[in-house]
Parts: C-alpha cells; structure tokens; sequence
C-alpha cells in the first residue's frame, strides 16, 4: 500500500517536474527542474531493478548534465530576452500541442499492446554468465555478449571530445579550456575540494572494482573521480590541462586502442573480432575495463570544460 | 496496473512532454534541455521493457539495461557537444536565434 502510494507520488512528481522544465520562463529554472527531474529518475531506475542504471543516471543524467547546462545558463543568460521575442505564435504552439499529444498516444496503444508472453533475453544471459567470470549480469553484457557496443559507445566518446575541441578558435586550438578558476584560499569550496577527493577516489576505485560482481562499474566510476577533478578545477587549487599535452592525448585515446586490441587477439586466439579465448574471460574484461577508466575519466571531465579557450599554439 | 506498466505509461507523456518544449521553445538551450526530458522519456520505457523481461531469477532483463547505461553516457556526450556548438554560435554570431537571418533583415 505504502509502494504503491509512493510510486504514483514519484510518478505526479516526475510528470510535473517535465512540465515544469519544459514551460518554465526561465532557463535556469528549467535546468534547476531538470537536475531534480534527473535524481527522482534514478529512483525510477531502482523501483524498475536498474541499480546499475539508476547510479549511472544520478551520475551523468543529473549530476554531470546538470552541471553542463547550468555553466551554459551563466553564459547564455543575455541571449534570452533576445530569442523570447521570437514567440514561435499559438498557431505552431497548438500543432506541436496536437503532435506531442498524437506521440504520446502512439506510444500508449504501443504499450497496451505489448506481446505475450514477454520477450527476454536474460535466459540466454544467465547460462553463460559462468564463462565470462564476471558476476555482475550487466557488466557481462557490457564487456562480453555486447562488447562491440561498448567499444562503439567509448569512441563516440572521443570523437564527441574531438567534436568539442574542433568549436575552439584558432588561436586557442591546443591551449586550456574554460576559464582559470579562483576561489578564496580559506573557503568553504577550496576546503571541500581538499577534504573530499581522497573519499572520492576511494568510492570511485570502490565502485569500479565491485562493478565486476554488484551494481557499480566504470561509468559510475568514471564520474565520480571526474567530479572530483572538476572540484580541485573549481577551487583554483589546479588549472585545466592543456589540451595538446601529449600524455592527455595518449590517456583519452588508451581505452579504445587497448579494446580494440583485445578484440583483435579475439580473432587470432578465439577465432571472432572481441571473442574471449577459453579460460581468458575474465583477465581480459579486466584489461579492458583498466584501461577504458582513465578515458573515460578524462573524456567525461573534458567534456565538461568544453572547447580550449585560451593560451593556445606555443 | 504494474508498476513496470504505469511506468512505461508516465515514459509515453514523458516523449510527448519533450516533444512540445523541442517545438516550441524559441530558444537553442531550452530546445537542447527539452530534447534531453523526450530522451529520457525513451530510456525510461526501455527500461520498463527490461523489468517486464524478468526472467530466470533476474529482477529484469540485462541486455537493454546494459544499453541504457550506454545511452545515458552518449546522451552526455551529445549534449557536451551541442553545448560547445550552442556557446560558440553565439560567440560568432553574437545571437542565439535559429531564425533565418533573411526573416530579421
């Protein structure tokens, strides 16, 4: 009775929230709405049984996110008068009304008329999860039955960064990004960036190194030790590295390279691309996943500087 | 009604909530932030379809969960980048309208 009040509690909050974020006059109030939208969604993710899913939405979905959209907010704050005046007109507002309402319908009959009995493929999953030697379903997925969307999803990763890099002008292509922080020596924030990352670092490499058997993983991982960078970059107790610095360059591309090369011995040893030879499973998903947590940290935490922006070309 | 239904129905208003705000928001930011509400409308009845997939002593099937963990990560990534697009379109044109300029000449 108490769950069930609970869930549609969360449910009129997060349909609210999504209107609230959507309508608000303001677009830091909208992102203020998206970042609390974002926690409420990982408690979606726990009452759906994604613990995995719900660390990594509380993570990056409102955590990294929301920092991202809020550093835009301070600096796009003096566009917005300009573009409020573009009202797009009732006659464009009630067609994307009717359009919105025709998609939501849609998905409803879709989801009405879901099949039974109910597709899955965690019977196929659980039989094979022993050869992968790794106790976590999720991270079997992600590093053996799926290994090639991983490897895929950690190059859209680098190639976004480069996306990134690339809307840097000439002048300060190679140079450092966002502004040089400063913050008061004695603050509550530069003694907070000192206190908390040792506790980070323990509960990101925690986090990592359960994700083998529990909810966890490097994704979670990842985000963490990159806050905790981005912290130490916000106090002004460190500067943003340069990003023409050749062991930055080589620590973003390792993982890839390091996948890809375990997927290549895949194909001489195991006889297909990203096959683990008997017996190799797990050594090799723990080569991967060593050697994708530095890229992703650095991915994750340069994707939040943005674009180099000054000291470029020496 | 299950809570994996009532779930994937609140993900249905979710995409239609998204879609409306991507219309008619005039400005890139809030299309970008209500692009991301559509997305995770998406991400939450996948993963409705994954608790409704339990099977084999799994509380849900772990293939599609796996796969969200992979979009969430490269829906960051693609907001990163239209983020960096959005600041430096303005940097250059010194506006953030999506109008075509001929419409303000």
């Amino acid at each position: 009775m108490i769950t069930t009040i609970a869930v549609g509690v969360l449910v009129l909050l997060l349909l609210w929230l999504a209107l609230w974020t959507v309508l608000a006059r303001d677009a830091f109030l909208a992102v203020a709405g998206f970042v609390i939208y974002g926690l409420l969604l990982a408690l979606v993710w726990v009452r759906l049984a994604g613990i995995d899913v719900a660390l990594t939405e509380a993570a990056i979905g409102g955590g990294l996110t929301g920092a991202l959209l809020l550093g835009a907010v301070g600096r796009l704050r003096r566009t917005e008068a300009e573009t409020a005046a573009e009202d797009v007109g009732t006659a464009t507002r009630a067609l994307a009304a009717v359009l919105a309402l025709g998609v939501t319908a849609a998905l409803v009959l879709a989801v009405l008329m879901l099949p039974e009995p109910v597709p899955t493929l965690a019977p196929l999953v659980v039989p094979n999860m022993p050869a992968t030697g790794v106790g976590n379903p999720i991270t079997g997925v992600l590093l053996a039955f799926r290994a090639l969307d991983t490897l895929l999803e950690a190059i859209v990763l680098v190639i976004a960064l480069i996306g990134v890099w690339s809307f840097a002008g000439d002048r300060a292509w190679g140079g450092r990004p966002g502004p040089r922080y400063q913050a008061e020596p004695d603050g509550i924030l530069a003694y907070l960036a000192r206190v908390l990352p040792p506790l980070g670092i323990v509960i990101g490499i925690y986090l990592f190194w359960a994700g083998a058997d529990h909810p966890g993983g490097k994704f979670q991982a990842a985000t963490i030790l990159a806050a905790m960078w981005m912290l130490v970059q916000m106090a002004g107790l460190d500067d943003a590295p340069r990003t023409d610095h050749r062991g930055l360059r080589a620590g973003i591309v390792v993982g890839p390279l390091a996948f890809i090369a375990v997927g290549a011995l895949g194909l001489w040893k195991a006889g297909s691309f990203l096959g683990y030879p008997e017996g190799w499973a797990k050594p090799l998903i723990l080569v991967i996943e060593i050697a994708l947590l530095p890229t992703l940290v650095l991915v994750l935490a340069l994707l939040m500087n943005g674009p180099p922006s000054r000291g470029g070309a020496r | 009604m299950s809570v994996e239904t009532l779930f994937a129905l609140t993900a249905c208003a979710l995409v239609g909530i998204g879609l409306y705000g991507l219309i008619a928001q005039p400005h890139p930011l809030r299309k970008l932030i209500a692009f991301n509400v559509m997305g995770s409308g998406v991400f939450v009845l996948f993963g409705a379809l994954a608790k409704r997939g339990a099977a084999a002593g799994l509380a849900a099937d772990p293939v599609p969960q796996a796969l969200l963990i992979t979009a969430i990560v490269v829906a960051f990534a693609a907001t990163a980048v239209t983020v960096a697009l959005m600041l430096r379109l303005i940097e250059s044109a010194d506006s953030a309208s999506l109008a075509e300029p001929s419409a303000k000449d």
